[in-house]
């Protein structure tokens, strides 16, 4: 590894008594001032001039770690006052390079540029175009964050085919604006962002028009970014929201007859084809309403016709609107949630109840339920209390027929496993004896016998994994039949195998969590081969198949990148999580 | 000067042989300038090295870290201005004069390095700078220095000099520009760092370290309980006194204080300070003073104030009754009180332009006449039936070019006032090349359209992909047809965006196979095995941090990291030159509209003027007090624009080197700058994401763009000057309504006398649209002949 002798450093660092040829560990150095940088971004953040010192720990670690056992107290306040100046110094430096690179994000160059400025031998060998992989470590009372390097052997790296080469520098062109107005194409921005349809919808009266949000960077004490009689307005009258129409351009026409041709008709490759248009195409946000409509119409129509087959397509309409990352539904939920209620809980779906599996669809449609109340529920709209209050009041309802009871309980279970415990628990007695009357009592019709079956197997499903989580751990069948009745014996056996279950994956969790996760691949060639010293993710580039790795961080165009289209559940974490790292420095 | 009369060939590179010969006590570098704002420099330069004995390579040893006793604190030695505030060889100074403000003391000034020049028998480098300079023959003797100085930027005060040898002058000047006008120290440090020891030592007088937290508030309460009116503009006192007390805090040892004090009242401060606020909380030692660019700029320019009588009256008397002698010391030294008679201006008023380092601009900085108007275009005969352009007439567009043309053709007759003469700088000959060039420009113009609020031009967009970040300046040759990027990984890559592929000169060998009789040799020479989209130049070590085509489009310029300055050749796509001089970063470089010239500036805080056949500079602009980030030529060749992080915009005059304007206003670096195409208005976007615009005539802010959340990377106005156009790390473009923002200018003798400013807040209004990228910072913007808009930039996943 290489130890630089950071001379320049080092003859302020020691101008106070001791004058030992002090070595700073490349790395060392770089995590005090990464260290640094985090702690000013911090102190940017709080907007608040206090001076950042390291801590004087940190200069006995970084003593000890070239082999100076004792150091006094004094040197070590006196070398940390000292190495925190000079650590900003080249901060402040470094952050030029990063306005003059046209970045948001410090890079380790910018460190190394700031260092040459300075005259200082810059840090080799130590590159990172991403995030740096600090670890914790305590022990003894201390902690320490620092930055693994493993020893590589080099005829590893020399043996390893080489990585494929990252894509070249291109260039393309799109048109931004065509005479005043911006076409909506993948290439330009969603009309409207998310976030914006967001805060139109829940502040309709903060609204601004696109573009002309009144954010003043610099609002001097005093000195305010508005101006004296734009506030006399805002005070006096009561902003209107303007009329915003809704007329779609000829394309968009073509378009939308197309895509609910699509949707609804014959063609199942076309149908997937369409769906993931609206799931993923990022200028609908004009066409929304019409969408909704669409559904809307088509639930009520096709409901009273008992169309299964279509009732499904509509509801994947929905799920795909609600995929779509670009669009924000809020608005149109008073058309789309009556729909997706009357999937759950009519009474007939189908043509032939006995035969058909309309119970798939009201799975289907309590799922998407149960996403829009989490995705859209706030204080003011209550989306989730009151779907919660339809659904129970027919559930305790004597009258209500087996179709529109699953219905009821699926709505319920998928919201939750709290739902569950105080809503469907209680009623198990009830249900249990219901469901006994239809089977073991004379035989009314079969299709009541299919909904006691259906009815109780999701009950089962549903409440076993919940009784698991909140009842203590033997499991008698006797306490069961005495406390759930009719059900208590059959979620005896539910309960065990999902406790089986539990401690099979709590097995599976903890195994994964002693992997440790494989940080990004670096990108170019010389990097990995130069920077074999770097650490441990030199391997991992060599290990991990190239075509995957080195392709799919940076996408060829500047498409939006399409969430997977089968999957239910919209996963927002990978987005977070690298939206994190990118801290902001001003 | 004789760069004038001497022409291209002869250029001010005659002191070349001055240092040859006389040896290398100045290094050549420094030399071809010679003119009033820099006399003052260059002494200072001077003075540093001579007392250095072994400085002459200080401006190589930036590859190897110092090992020797200077430290850290040395490593600037290499540059140009922490080296060179005050101090000389003259140590034992005894400078009990205050010296006279103003003309008198650049004259003093310009005499001294004369003086100095003839001790160290540099006879003719003093020769040719005092007749540069246009002083008499004699005024080199101190006892003729009767005559009035005759060049135009001097007064007269020559008479002071009387009977003053050259040792006291030379004390005067350290004095003055060290503005250390009291108790001069017997510069004890002499040999180390004699430059930052004396600029502290004014730091040296003691008072009670306890009562400057009760000097402060007391003045605070003072201004908190005067008149409204008086207020705002006393309350500008308050950061630079801060500021300096809290140096003198921490200069004498007073560590704890210092701290106290600065927690106590640096919230007071204005919010756009913060950044020089954060540089000086770290700042709590006295040996942290050494070296520190910050604090230099600090004490080498006095902070400027703008106040009226009145208030400058009220504080004046305060302070004497209360006989706050700490406060008052510190606005004698430390500041520069420009007091005006008339209404104490308002806070809003103030606020605009303030912000730079260094306070505002003295009134008198910007009183010089700018030459701000176009320069006549060459008259050439336009082939008027061109035969495409009949064939246009045929398709439906009859009559309407005749009339335009003519009227274009008009205006470039009538000489416009404001013009400088055609020969104030010498400009290249247009070659054959360069006037078809020109004719199809005026075809394309012809073309044009007319943009307005209701006719808002196309914006096409060129996306860097797989750029990693690594996109650090974009430029678009005037007729649009190739894009250079400069990139972070030190390479330069060059596109052709229209059909037409990039092709390389045939080697010498092939050449010379080529029957050069021939109508198509041009076609002939060039290598088609070697056409391409994209061609990539290596030479660089560092990013690219500026670039500009020529506008003949047979060069390119980069600017780096490395503190290079490349010339490369588009014909045959290899490196002509590599200008160093600059040493440090090199943040910006660009061509003059004329081409042959280009000029650059960096890290070292100095623009350079260049020409493409000259190894050295030309002209360097000294002045400003941090990093130059952003460099443009004036439409009409004459004038440079810089922008710097101290906040300020200087414009230059190319032909004497003098800073004519200083633009405050700003709160944060200026990283864009763009002249209007009649040459009147320069526009500005800094980081602080607002764009300013200038009246250069007057030397007036006259308009605020407000609506960027982010730095602004990119200005430019449309052709015509309608539209400007403005692109940001916020990742939108937006237009903004030019015309209407200069239409309603008043710029009324009071104004313009006062430097008064009264802005209206209408940015909303001047705003024409916003149109986002999907997260891609704009880095360029440009006009094509046609008006249709090119933006630029990397995306940015």
């Amino acid at each position: 590894m290489s130890l630089i002798h950071s001379e320049t450093l080092v003859v302020n660092c020691l101008r106070c008594s001791w004058v030992d040829p002090f070595k700073f560990h490349c790395s060392k150095l770089s995590i005090v001032l990464s260290r640094f940088v985090i702690s000013a971004m911090a102190e940017e953040r709080r907007q608040k001039q206090c001076s950042v010192v390291l801590p004087t720990e940190s200069m006995k670690a970084m003593a000890e770690s070239v082999g100076v056992g004792q150091l006094q107290e004094d040197s070590c306040v006196a070398l940390s006052e000292e190495v925190s100046y000079r650590i900003k110094e080249i901060a402040q430096d470094a952050l030029k390079f990063m306005h003059h690179g046209k970045r948001r994000k410090l890079t380790t160059s910018d460190i190394d540029n700031a260092l040459k400025l300075k005259n200082v031998e810059p840090l080799y060998g130590f590159q990172s175009q991403e995030f740096i992989p600090f670890r914790f470590a305590s022990g003894g009372g201390r902690e320490l964050h620092f930055y693994e390097e493993k020893e590589v052997d080099l005829s590893d790296i020399i043996n390893t085919p080489l990585p494929r080469v990252p894509l070249d520098v291109s260039l393309k062109a799109h048109w931004l604006s065509i005479e005043g107005v911006q076409p909506s194409i993948p290439e330009n921005p969603p009309p409207a962002s998310k976030e914006q349809q967001k805060t139109e919808s829940t502040e309709p009266l903060k609204v601004v028009k696109p573009g002309q949000e009144e954010k003043g960077t610099i609002q001097g004490k005093g000195q305010s970014t508005t101006t004296p009689d734009g506030k006399g307005k805002e005070k006096g009258l009561i902003r209107l929201k303007p009329r915003s129409t809704h007329e779609l351009s000829v394309e968009q026409q073509l378009y939308y007859k197309e895509i609910t041709e699509a949707c609804v008709g014959s063609c199942e490759a076309k149908r997937a084809e369409a769906l993931q248009s609206i799931a993923t195409d990022p200028g609908l946000y004009q066409m929304l309403p019409r969408f909704s409509t669409f559904i809307s119409e088509g639930v009520r129509v096709n409901v009273v016709q008992n169309n299964l087959a279509l009732l499904i397509y509509l509801m994947r309409m929905v799920k795909a609107l609600m995929d779509n990352p670009t669009l924000y539904l809020e608005k149109y939920l008073h058309e789309l949630i009556p729909a997706v209620v009357t999937c759950i809980v009519s009474k007939q779906l189908c043509l032939r109840p006995d035969v058909d599996n309309h119970w798939a669809l009201r799975d289907f449609a309590a799922r998407l339920m149960a996403q829009s109340c989490k995705t859209f529920s706030t204080t003011t709209n209550n989306i989730q209390s009151r779907v919660t209050k339809t659904l129970t009041k027919s559930l305790f309802d004597d009258k209500t027929q087996w179709t529109t009871r699953y219905g009821c309980i699926a709505g319920l279970a998928e919201l939750g496993a709290d739902v569950i415990k105080t809503l469907i628990l209680p009623r198990l007695t009830v249900e249990g004896a219901r469901i006994k009357a239809v089977m073991e009592g004379p035989v009314v019709s079969n299709i009541d016998k299919i909904g006691a079956e259906h009815v109780q197997t999701l009950l089962l499903k549903h409440c076993a994994s919940v009784i698991a989580k909140i009842r203590p751990q033997p499991d008698n069948v006797e306490q069961y039949r005495a406390e759930y009745g009719y059900l208590g014996p059959m979620l005896c056996s539910h309960v065990v195998k999902a406790r089986t279950q539990a401690t099979l994956q709590a097995q599976q969790v903890n195994r994964t969590t002693l992997t440790i996760t494989q940080p990004r691949p670096t990108l170019s060639v010389s990097q990995s081969g130069l920077t074999g010293s770097g650490g441990p993710r030199t391997p991992s580039i060599i290990k991990v198949p190239s075509s995957l790795t080195l392709m799919s961080p940076r996408p060829g165009t500047p498409s939006q990148p399409s969430p997977p289209a089968t999957k239910y559940i919209v996963m927002g974490t990978s987005a977070g999580a690298a939206s994190t790292q990118q801290v902001r420095v001003i | 000067m004789n760069f004038k009369k001497a022409g291209l060939d002869s250029c001010p590179l005659t002191l070349g042989s001055t240092d040859q010969s006389e040896g290398s006590i100045l290094r050549s570098r420094w030399f071809p300038f010679f003119n009033f704002a820099h006399a003052q420099f260059i002494f200072k330069m001077a003075a540093v090295q001579g007392g250095m004995v072994d400085a002459k390579d200080e401006l190589d040893i930036k590859s190897e870290p110092p090992s020797d006793g200077f430290g850290n604190s040395n490593a600037n030695d290499g540059r140009l201005l922490s080296s060179s505030p005050g101090a000389g060889t003259g140590g034992t100074a005894t400078g009990n004069n205050k010296p006279a403000p103003g003309p008198p003391e650049e004259q003093q000034t310009l005499l001294a390095v004369l003086q100095f020049l003839k001790k160290s028998k540099l006879a003719e480098s003093a020769e040719i700078l005092r007749r540069e300079a246009g002083l008499p023959e004699d005024a080199l003797d101190p006892k003729g220095t009767d005559a009035s100085g005759s060049g135009p930027g001097l007064a007269a005060g020559s008479g002071q000099v009387d009977g003053v040898d050259a040792s006291s002058l030379l004390s005067r000047v350290t004095v003055s520009s060290s503005a250390a006008a009291q108790a001069p120290k017997k510069a004890a440090a002499g040999e180390d760092q004699p430059d930052v020891s004396v600029v502290l030592s004014a730091y040296s007088q003691q008072g009670d370290p306890s009562l400057y937290d009760a000097y402060y508030s007391g003045l605070k309460r003072f201004i908190e309980s005067v008149l409204d009116c008086h207020r705002a503009e006393l309350s500008q006192l308050f950061y630079p006194l801060f500021v300096h007390m809290y140096l003198e805090l921490v200069y004498n040892n007073n560590e704890s204080v210092a701290k106290a004090f600065f927690e106590k009242f640096s919230g007071d401060q204005e919010c756009y300070y913060e950044q020089d606020l954060r540089i000086l909380s770290s700042l709590t030692k006295k040996e942290h003073m050494k070296g520190n660019e910050t604090l230099l700029d600090f004490r080498t320019s006095k902070f400027v104030l703008r106040i009226s009588r009145d208030s400058y009256q009220l504080l004046k008397r305060h302070l004497q009754e209360r006989q706050n002698n700490q406060i008052w010391n510190i606005i004698q030294e430390h500041l520069y009180i420009d007091i005006f008679d008339g209404m104490p201006r308002s806070k809003s008023q103030i606020d605009a332009m303030s912000g730079s380092l260094a306070g505002e601009a003295r009134r008198e900085a910007n009183k010089a006449k700018v030459f701000y108007g176009l320069l006549k275009e060459p008259e050439i005969e336009l082939p008027l039936d061109d035969e495409d352009e009949e064939a246009e007439n045929e398709e439906g567009k009859p009559k309407k070019k005749k009339p335009k043309k003519d009227s274009m053709g008009s205006k470039s007759k009538k000489q416009d006032p404001n013009a400088p003469l055609q020969t104030r700088i010498p400009l290249p000959e247009l070659k054959d090349s360069d006037k078809l060039d020109k004719i199809m420009y005026m075809k394309e113009s012809t073309k044009r359209i007319r943009l307005g609020s209701d006719n808002l031009p196309s914006i096409c967009f060129y996306t860097f992909l797989n750029a990693y970040q690594g996109l650090t300046a974009v430029d678009v040759t005037d007729d649009s047809s190739l894009i250079a990027g400069g990139f972070a990984d030190s390479t330069v890559r060059v596109w052709s965006v229209t059909p037409k592929k990039l092709r390389k000169v045939k080697s010498a060998a092939d050449l010379n196979l080529i029957d050069k009789e021939s109508d198509d040799v041009l076609e002939r020479i060039m290598d088609e095995k070697t056409a391409s989209e994209l061609k990539i130049l290596y030479g660089h070590s560092g990013p690219v941090y500026g670039i500009s085509f020529s506008p003949d489009r047979n060069y390119l310029l980069s600017s780096s990291e490395d503190g290079t300055i490349r010339l490369w050749s588009l014909q045959t796509f290899t490196c002509l030159v590599g200008y160093k001089g600059h040493n440090y970063p090199v943040w910006d470089t660009q061509f003059s509209p004329y081409g042959y010239y280009f000029v650059s500036g960096g890290h070292d805080r100095v623009a350079r003027l260049w020409a493409t056949d000259h190894y050295q500079p030309l002209r360097i602009f000294a002045g400003h007090l941090a990093d130059i980030t952003c460099t443009r030529f004036h439409p009409n060749s004459n004038y440079v624009a810089t922008g710097s992080s101290d906040r300020t915009i200087r414009l230059w005059d190319v032909l004497n080197g003098n800073c004519v304007r200083i633009f405050t206003g700003h709160k944060g670096p200026i990283h864009a700058l763009a002249f209007s195409p009649n040459g009147k208005f320069l526009a500005s976007g800094a980081t602080d994401g607002r764009v300013l615009l200038w009246d250069i005539g007057h030397g007036l802010m006259v308009g605020e763009l407000k609506g960027h959340t982010d730095t602004i990377y990119s200005l430019r106005f449309s052709r015509d000057g309608e539209i400007l156009a403005s692109g940001s790390m916020d990742n939108t473009v937006r237009l903004w309504d030019a015309m209407k923002a200069f239409d309603d200018l008043e710029t009324d003798d009071f104004t313009a006398a006062t430097g008064h400013i009264h802005l209206q807040d209408n940015s909303q209004e001047l705003l024409l649209g916003t149109y986002m990228t999907k997260s891609t910072p704009v880095l360029h913007l440009h006009f094509t002949r046609r008006n249709l808009l090119l933006a630029a930039g990397a995306y940015n996943p």
